[in-house]
């Protein structure tokens, strides 16, 4: 009795009862296509929140009131966020003071509201940012038509935009944007620029949505004075953790220690990566229950096939099986029950991450279909082990005997 | 001496009695004998078979094939027995479901470890020498009793056994069918084959060269026809 007669009788008994074969995978199915899903959207969420490193700048620093991290580590409650931007202390004064600090090369504040922008007969509401050239710098915002506003516009509280690449393609289609005149909040603005493409989205900053707006312009036109956000470029990578002592220090002559918070820009991707990738591994887990329940499902249609087959063994016994051959036929054709449904559940979690692909990010990892693929042989040779062992300690007599 | 069945016992358990099935039967088989076992129900007769063709193991006495000890062999080495010496004939044909006569035929032969080729022709010359050469691919629920009973004689000869034996072979038959399958045992007879059959017909018994008659787990008779056929 050679491995490939065994897999030959085992092929054809998963064949002979097409239907049952295959409701009995539909739990492995299940289970290897949920792990190989939900792995590939944890994944696919981490390498975009990857992607947006970049998009953020190079050694930035971001200042912000309130406290964002809380004490043991994770983000603070969001009560205190909300209550922290209502409390809003920090103030243009602070962007001069920091512009004075050795390690800082540049830094920009940013405001944001959300206004209404109108060309010809198209409006939209939008996010806008008032900031000042350097913005561009730190953000690495790159200008696909015209340019950035410079300090001139900004000391000269002049009308100028740049807008993000999606609003541009909304308001002007196939027109030039550059020269022409937008209004925002019913003041007429010309357009300067267009910035390049970021991508984005998904809890993320929208950049592609974003208007800019000179910071004095801002203010003239909205009479905020206060400064969301204070983003600020380190000299290099070794200067990043003593610009942020320094920012500190200065920070705390004016404010308390709770009213600001001072951080690394990746830091925030660093902490929701961390998170992500906790979920995942949690998600991952809740769906290789569902592998498991699959694995039972097959060990229960097995040892109801081997009360069937009770005559079928024991005339192969009787014609010279072995207890090993049976043994053999009955594993090899739980785990053949289980690797197929494992090969079905790749299959349907490719195409289905494939086409969620469209609207989320999901990356299917040679690892994760290793993993899913693995578990599931694993299974049905253990679940296949209780059943395969009956069928082979009948004794032929009586398994020739069964009714 | 090809078997010697050497003052055998067999209990059964059934709730608390415990049954005697055969009590202290000695039998001794020669090499080409063709031999009836007789009885009522209940006398033994099925037990003496399955504790003589290794498909079951005697609570107590000794069982030589060739002169070799077998029942205190494994149950895998017992399972090579039945496959190279032992052919089977069973009342109820038990012929696979959903299998090919050609691959109901191969299948001692794929336990045997014979190679594709090898199985699939010996397996056709065997049913074309019991007359089913154009049913090779037909399957169970396509092949009459008698016929079934034919494939089940010719799976029991694909490895040459020693002895075939035949439990009931024609209970399931009509009369016509059963002549047919009780004059191919004639035939194996004459080439040579040593055959045991099972039977508590009395007609049917009378083919064989020897009848043993058995009651309440003994034998009470055992006769063998002085002439020739």
């Amino acid at each position: 009795m050679n491995i490939i007669n065994t897999l030959h009788i085992a092929i054809r008994a998963i064949f002979t009862n097409k239907s049952r074969s295959l409701l009995t995978m539909l739990g492995v199915i299940i289970g290897v296509g949920a792990v190989i899903l939900l792995i590939a959207i944890g994944n696919g969420l981490q390498v975009y929140i990857t992607g947006q490193f970049d998009s953020l700048g190079v050694n930035t620093i971001t200042i912000v009131p309130g406290e964002v991290f809380s004490s043991s580590g994770g983000f603070g409650s969001r009560e205190n966020q909300v209550a922290a931007f209502a409390n809003n202390k920090l103030r243009y004064s602070d962007v001069r003071d920091i512009a004075k600090i050795q390690e800082v090369k540049a830094v920009a504040p940013v405001v944001l509201g959300s206004t209404k922008v109108t060309y010809q007969n198209i409006s939209k509401s939008r996010s806008v940012v008032g900031t000042v050239a350097e913005y561009s710098i730190i953000r690495n915002t790159k200008t696909e038509k015209g340019v950035f506003f410079d300090d001139a516009d900004n000391e000269g509280n002049r009308r100028v935009a740049v807008l993000g690449w999606n609003i541009a393609d909304e308001l002007f289609k196939q027109t030039d944007p550059i020269g022409k005149t937008i209004r925002i909040n019913g003041q007429a603005f010309k357009v300067h620029g267009v910035a390049e493409k970021k991508g984005g989205g998904f809890g993320g900053p929208q950049f592609d949505d974003y208007l800019f707006i000179p910071y004095s312009t801002y203010v003239d036109i909205f009479g905020d004075t206060k400064v969301s956000q204070i983003i600020v470029q380190a000299r290099d990578k070794e200067m990043v953790q003593s610009a942020i002592t320094t920012i500190k220090k200065q920070l705390l002559k004016r404010l308390k220690v709770d009213e600001f918070s001072v951080f690394e820009t990746t830091e925030i991707l660093k902490v929701i990566n961390q998170i992500l990738g906790v979920l995942t591994l949690g998600l991952g887990g809740i769906a290789a229950i569902s592998l498991v329940v699959g694995g039972i499902g097959i060990m229960n249609i097995m040892l109801v096939s081997v009360t069937e087959r009770t005559r079928e063994i024991g005339l192969r016994k009787a014609l010279g099986a072995t207890p090993n051959t049976i043994l053999l036929q009955f594993l090899i054709e739980s785990s053949m029950l289980s690797v197929f449904g494992g090969m079905i559940g790749v299959l349907l979690a490719w195409i289905l991450a494939l086409v969620i692909n469209n609207f989320f990010p999901a990356v299917v990892t040679m690892s994760a279909i290793a993993l899913a693929f693995g578990v599931s042989a694993g299974i049905g040779i253990i679940f296949g082990v209780a059943p395969a062992r009956r069928a082979s300690k009948l004794s032929p007599i009586e398994a020739l005997r069964y009714e | 001496m090809l078997l010697h069945v050497d003052h055998v016992s067999k209990m059964y358990r059934m709730g608390d009695t415990s049954i005697c099935a055969l009590d202290d039967v000695s039998l001794e088989v020669d090499e080409g004998e063709y031999i009836a076992i007789m009885g009522q129900s209940g006398s033994g007769k099925s037990t003496l078979l399955q504790i003589a063709s290794f498909l079951d193991l005697p609570t107590s006495g000794k069982i030589y094939l060739r002169g070799k000890r077998t029942e205190t062999l494994q149950e895998t080495e017992l399972a090579r027995l039945r496959n190279k010496e032992i052919g089977f004939v069973f009342q109820q044909f038990n012929l696979l479901p959903k299998t090919s006569a050609l691959e109901n035929v191969a299948l001692p032969l794929v336990y045997a470890r014979v190679s594709d080729v090898e199985r699939v022709q010996r397996a056709t010359a065997m049913l074309q020498q019991v007359g089913l050469g154009d049913r090779l691919q037909n399957t169970r629920a396509q092949l009459s009793g008698g016929q079934q009973q034919r494939v089940a004689i010719a799976r029991a000869l694909i490895n040459n056994p020693s002895i075939i034996f035949a439990d009931e072979p024609t209970g399931n038959l009509d009369s016509k069918s059963g002549d047919e399958i009780m004059h191919m045992f004639d035939d194996l007879h004459k080439s040579g084959k040593t055959i045991i059959l099972v039977t508590h017909e009395h007609d049917i018994a009378q083919h064989a060269k020897r009848q043993i008659v058995m009651r309440d787990g003994h034998i009470i008779s055992d006769t063998k026809k002085k002439k020739k056929s």
